[in-house]
């Protein structure tokens, strides 16, 4: 690297610290207060629904964007600063880069950006080119490439200079199924590197898969925030049932909170050791059992559940 | 200074790669052979041969025409490269990328100035200056400041990429672009107004030519190629003539004065570190 990275404290700062982090743009509050810390070495998944405010976060921690409010931190550095800029990569949800430019081309533009040193542009390019699977495709001008082939350059491009940090914004949303396993596989590497990735997605079986950690942002605002077994530690059960009167039915809420989907009743925050006691109380009460099902609880479940669209 | 030259290495090679720079070449060289054979030409007036005198006059007076298509040329070609410099790579995501990196905006647009800058004169400085040699070995004649010829049109184009640059950092390509023409068509008429002002000694046109020629150098810039293109003789029978010709918009009996260039040369400042400002508060 032209300049070698901070060292002192900001080598063991957070990957991403903010605080009370907002933007509004005029009557419309896009980010509301967002105060997180995120550790190093982990796969973070930033969720939401459209709008919610999660690439306005990005690019606050960028500095693409000004803060109404709050402040942050990445790897050490004020966001907004150039510093804090030099140990990072980014894959932009709106990927383009400039068509007539070859993939070699635009890797050793961001190489120059990113201030590696000319020795290993080389490397550093066919490495990236290599990972993002377009190696044969390296010598072609951009303008020939589809939506999946750019996206993949741009990963490369966030992969340039060994980073200490990954921000992708929707990293998969042009690509394929086989394309899609890549980049998780990818991001795993990374984590196993060291390497903190930062992944704003709305493919939630995506995030369920690679991350570690996950904070759900909803209309500016965390509504949710912790590592995945936390999120999802709610044990769920479904109970098919007939025979049981509705006050029954509702008499049930004392193990958890009840959906009743006629013939299957849906227990949610029930404790495993008291399911046996939930099916006893069902056949006291009249009802005949016929399946007991404990059901983990899926991300998409939590995320609807939290937004207050159901499951 | 190392991500100035990159970016601009950048859009150097764009304007390349686009074919900008090869569509504009061509057809100057197209428009200097024409025009160089035309030169030839004049070899007669009615049925008699020209004489010495007249052919310098009529050429001389040819060349400033020639040169208005150059000033016309560089204007519309640093409108159409500046515009869109920084309005298109935000509004197509490209500029993303590479405000993410440890790059400053401040470089970035001085960048992309200097990148436009550098296409605007390999471009004109060699175009002119062939085209002078033509004239030169077609009629054997060479205007009384060749040299000042291409510095003041050079730096007219300066002045409207600027214009066209720091517009592209809150509008739209096309939109800064139409607003930059708009403002050099106005420059040049608010010139004729000044013009016409001194012809008919009316104070109030001669302000407004004067207030057009400060808020947007690109007309007296304009003025000083026509000088640099204008011979004595005829410099001195438009004298003679009286103010009246004061209004033609192809005749110039002066340079600018020293303090109109530095004013342009601060103008040029001055516009580009507006187009810093701004471009360092927009969101992208």
């Amino acid at each position: 690297m032209r300049e070698p990275a901070t060292g002192g404290a900001t080598d063991v700062a957070p990957a991403i610290v903010t605080r009370d982090l907002a933007k509004r743009y005029g009557r419309i509050q896009a980010l509301a207060g967002l105060t997180m810390t995120i550790p190093r070495g982990v796969v973070f998944g930033f969720l939401g629904p459209n709008g919610a405010g999660k690439t306005t976060a990005v690019k606050l921690l960028l500095g693409l964007s000004r803060p109404s409010a709050g402040s942050g931190e990445i790897l050490g550095q004020p966001i907004g600063g150039r510093e804090s800029r030099r140990r990072v990569g980014y894959l932009p949800e709106l990927f383009r880069y400039q068509g007539w430019l070859t993939a070699r081309e635009v890797l050793a533009l961001h190489c120059d950006l990113a201030g590696i040193d000319r020795a290993a542009w080389p490397r550093e390019i066919e490495n990236a080119l290599a990972v993002v699977g377009l190696t044969d495709r390296g010598s072609s001008r951009i303008a020939t490439f589809s939506k999946g082939m750019q996206q993949r350059l741009g990963l490369g491009v966030a992969l340039l200079g060994d980073p200490e940090l990954v921000l992708l914004d929707e990293p998969t949303s042009a690509l394929d199924p086989v394309g899609r396993h890549d980049v998780r596989e990818i991001m795993r590497t990374l984590r196993e590197r060291g390497v903190t990735v930062f992944l704003n997605s709305h493919l939630l079986s995506e995030v369920e898969q690679v991350c570690d950690r996950v904070t759900v942002l909803d209309h500016g605002k965390v509504i949710a925030d912790g590592t995945l077994a936390e999120l999802l530690r709610a044990d769920t059960v479904r109970v098919q049932v007939t025979d049981l009167s509705h006050d029954a039915r509702v008499s049930l809420s004392s193990f958890g909170a009840v959906d009743d989907e006629g013939e299957w009743l849906i227990v949610r925050g029930v404790d495993k050791a008291r399911v046996p006691a939930l099916v006893a109380a069902i056949v006291r009460a009249g009802g005949n059992v016929h399946a007991v099902e404990p059901r983990h609880e899926s991300l998409e479940d939590r995320f609807l559940s939290l937004l207050g669209g159901g499951a | 200074m190392s991500n100035i030259l990159t970016i601009a290495r950048l859009t150097v090679l764009e304007m390349l790669r686009r074919r900008l720079f090869l569509v504009l070449l061509s057809l100057t060289l197209l428009v200097i052979a024409f025009t160089s054979w035309g030169f030839g030409q004049i070899t007669t007036i009615g049925t008699r041969p020209i004489t010495r005198v007249e052919q310098v006059g009529v050429v001389s007076q040819l060349l400033i025409l020639v040169g208005f298509m150059f000033s016309f040329t560089l204007a519309f070609s640093a409108v159409f490269a500046g515009a869109p410099s920084l309005s298109g790579d935000v509004e197509s995501g490209t500029a993303l990328a590479i405000l993410a990196r440890p790059v400053a905006r401040t470089e970035y647009v001085l960048g992309k100035w200097v990148g436009v800058v550098i296409t605007i004169l390999v471009y004109a400085i060699p175009t002119t200056a062939l085209q002078l040699f033509m004239v030169n070995l077609v009629v054997q004649y060479v205007p009384p400041h060749p040299f000042e010829f291409v510095g003041f049109i050079s730096l007219e184009a300066v002045v409207i990429l600027t214009l066209a640059l720091a517009l592209s950092t809150r509008l739209a390509g096309m939109v800064g672009g139409v607003v930059a023409l708009i403002l050099w068509g106005v420059g040049w008429i608010g010139g004729i107004v000044g013009g016409v002002g001194i012809a008919l000694n009316n104070t109030t046109a001669q302000h407004v030519g004067t207030a057009t020629r400060l808020i947007l150098p690109t007309d007296g810039m304009w003025r000083g190629a026509i000088w640099a293109l204008e011979p004595e003789g005829v410099i001195a029978a438009t004298r003679a003539a009286g103010p009246a010709l004061a209004s033609n918009p192809f005749f110039a009996a002066e340079p600018p004065e020293a303090l109109y260039l530095a004013w342009t040369v601060a103008w040029i400042a001055v516009g580009l570190g507006a187009a810093v400002w701004i471009f360092t508060r927009r969101e992208v």
